[in-house]
């Protein structure tokens, strides 16, 4: 079981920003003259450019991942975590040889298949029947190990009645199932997964879940899994990888690392007002405050368990305009809902020129020991939203205590108390 | 890191050999090949009536509007072979090579969306299309044979000799140059588009500087400036072999075969170097 299965070292993958085509033959040919002939260090690759998405870079290139150095040994189910961005997707494509990397080697025991996206390479007008085979050999399956499965996946996808049926006719949930029924019972000994749980209904993902859990603990084989979903990666990982701006920040045990990962994920203090994204530029806000203070941290106890918004600004035409407020637990689930227009139907019609906007929001008075992230939204309710402010708040919640002083901690009584 | 390295199964390393062509890879993956191919010839006539029967209709009509352009119209002379028998050995030919260029030539374009998300010896995509091209080829030589035999037993004084054995060198010749040229192009458009554009044009007049509706015997006498251009030409010398094997006029050389041959090898060692070059980090760049 210790053995290693998957051993990256020092894999680095260099991205050329901006349009590729006008101008890449002069670079190219410089590049070409600096290291081939001329026997040079490679000019673009001494450029020390992290993978920083949000400040624009100076240089044309850009290090997607740098120093990726790490062993997975057979059978590990490796959950691999990070914002979007951080070169989660890269790395899989690296190991999936989609793509080259740049500097490093990566070795492997076994046949590696990679389930990036289901359903791959179905061709509309072939039938279900032609459409598996086809699908199985793109995925590396020779013929005969998919006649053998051939039934299996049939009965997995559950599309027995349509298997003779052209692709194009089939409904957009037969379709996605039928990529991955052929997906799951692919027998490779490194399986790479990256997001496929976000397709399809409730019931396909857990059946997607538990497949993925058999595979790992039954048949003994190593799972790559990318996913921004915490719960399937805390239920199906042994251990978690959190990647940030290209390179390894953290790997350990599952728990610890998604905690640190959501940790990182927290808002940094501040005001209220630098989390704006204006979407109409018809309005402006000039300030914004929660129980009269523009810091964007917020403590509420269940004495003072009220958060009371102002919102002052312009508009440059008269429109109905409400406040909506949503609730996001620390693990990015949304929680609660603050929508007076959506509950009472009455939106507030708001001359033009300057405009106030307040609006009080009592939470219920047994609220756990907890902590929340507020997205506030300026909404026309139904069509649709005017002014931003995502992930802008951060609420401390006290929450109650029992009579013996004990504390409630959301992590292990939930949401509320009941009384 | 002294593991040995001979325990791995796959390296995957920053740049590859220039030249690998890894044909065990294309082996284990030969059932893909199949299906490759299997799935362009279905879906070639999928809901159609006429089902298969149009891969006979196409050459069929295609010789008939020659026979009213050129043979018609343009009176061009055919050496005295008859004018279907004559357009219908150079447009099986031709059309082989010209369809199955087009087709290679946007490999990395076409298959985009699977290259992006699963490896397999990326080969197989213009393999396939030139081995389906192939069976669509030889579909259609059945119809020149019909013909021909049609001819024969109407007592057209045709002659065929024993250079129409070379028919399977005159196959391998233009395969080699249709996945040399295919692959060539296809790596060079994934950077370059322009030239996606321009091959359109290229193997329309690529078509005029070949003999298909003409016999290289009446370029000798009439056109001696584009002599040059034609003989240098290597699907020239494919062509008149066929036509002077099977039809018993037209013009042949060991040295233009020979040439042609050469020039198809080379063509698809270059070929394949590039492409190699290419495939491996075409994701970044299309």
């Amino acid at each position: 079981m210790s053995e290693i299965a998957i051993k990256f070292e020092n894999i680095s993958k260099q991205y050329r920003l901006g349009s590729i085509g006008t101008g890449t033959l002069s670079h190219d040919l410089k590049r070409w003259w600096t290291v081939k002939v001329r026997g040079m260090e490679d000019p673009y690759l001494k450029i020390n450019q992290v993978n920083d998405n949000d400040s624009k870079a100076g240089n044309d290139y850009v290090w997607a991942l740098q120093d990726i150095d790490f062993e997975v040994k057979q059978g590990e189910v490796l959950g691999i975590i990070g914002k979007n961005g951080a070169g989660k997707s890269t790395l899989l494509k690296i190991l999936s040889r989609v793509t080259t990397p740049t500097t490093g080697q990566i070795m492997a025991r076994g046949r590696i298949a990679s389930l990036l996206e289901v359903g791959t390479g179905f061709h509309p007008e072939m039938t279900g029947r032609e459409n598996i085979y086809m699908n199985g050999s793109i995925m590396g399956m020779t013929k005969l190990e998919i006649k053998k499965k051939f039934d299996e996946i049939v009965d997995f996808a559950g599309v027995g009645r349509y298997i003779d049926t052209p692709v194009k006719r089939y409904s957009s949930g037969m379709t996605v199932r039928l990529g991955f029924a052929i997906a799951a019972h692919l027998e490779p000994e490194i399986l790479i997964v990256d997001e496929v749980l976000a397709v399809g209904d409730a019931e396909f993902q857990k059946k997607a879940i538990g497949k993925m859990h058999d595979v790992s603990q039954y048949q003994g084989r190593t799972v790559l899994f990318v996913s921004h979903n915490m719960t399937a990666i805390e239920q199906l990982c042994s251990g978690v990888m959190l990647i940030d701006k290209g390179k390894i920040l953290l790997t350990g045990n599952t728990v610890d690392v998604i905690n640190a990962y959501l940790k990182t994920n927290t808002i940094v203090s501040g005001q209220i007002i630098d989390a704006m994204k204006i979407c109409n530029n018809q309005i402006m806000v000039e300030s914004i405050t929660i129980n009269e203070s523009v810091s964007n941290m917020i403590e509420i106890s269940p004495k003072e368990n009220k958060l009371n918004i102002k919102i002052t600004g312009k508009i440059a035409e008269e429109r109905r305009m409400a406040i909506e407020v949503r609730f996001f637990d620390q693990y990015d689930h949304l929680q609660m809902l603050f929508s007076p227009g959506h509950l009472y139907g009455q939106i507030k019609l708001y001359k033009k020129g300057n405009f106030e906007m307040n609006e009080t929001i009592i939470l219920p008075d047994m609220l756990t020991k907890n902590e929340f992230r507020l997205t506030v939204d300026i909404t026309q309710p139904n069509i649709e939203i005017l002014v931003s402010f995502p992930n802008s708040v951060k609420v401390i919640c006290k929450g109650i205590q029992g009579h013996t002083g004990l504390e409630f901690p959301a992590t292990n009584c939930g949401l509320l108390m009941l009384k | 890191m002294s593991t040995t390295n001979k325990s791995w199964d796959l390296i995957i390393k920053p740049h590859g050999k220039l030249f690998s062509l890894n044909l065990k890879e294309i082996w284990q993956y030969r059932d893909l090949l199949e299906m490759y191919i299997k799935r362009d010839i279905v879906t070639f006539y999928k809901q159609t009536i006429l089902g298969p029967i149009w891969f006979f209709i196409q050459p069929i009509f295609t010789t008939i509007v020659f026979m009213f352009v050129f043979g018609g119209l343009a009176h061009i002379p055919t050496d005295g072979i008859p004018q279907p028998l004559f357009y219908l050995s150079g447009i099986t030919l031709w059309n082989y090579f010209s369809e199955s260029l087009t087709k290679t030539s946007d490999t990395f374009l076409t298959n985009q969306a699977i290259f992006g998300k699963v490896y397999f010896p990326r080969l197989i995509a213009p393999l396939s299309v030139t081995i389906t091209g192939l069976i669509k080829m030889f579909i259609q030589f059945l119809v020149f044979v019909l013909v021909y035999i049609y001819f024969i037993a109407k007592g057209t004084h045709i002659a065929p000799n024993l250079y129409a054995l070379l028919f399977p060198v005159l196959i391998l010749i233009l395969a080699g140059l249709t996945l040399g040229f295919g692959i060539l192009i296809s790596s060079m458009t994934n950077k370059y588009r322009d030239l996606k554009f321009l091959i359109t044009f290229v193997i329309q007049l690529w078509m005029y500087a070949t003999p298909v509706i003409y016999p290289l015997s009446v370029m000798v006498g009439s056109n001696k400036k584009y002599m040059l251009l034609i003989e240098a030409n290597p699907l020239t010398s494919v062509m008149e072999t066929f036509k002077f094997g099977f039809l018993g006029q037209g013009t042949f050389s060991w040295f233009a075969l020979g040439y042609s041959l050469l020039f198809s090898i080379i063509v698809l060692l270059l070929g394949i170097v590039v492409f190699n070059r290419v495939e491996r980090s075409f994701m970044d760049v299309i």
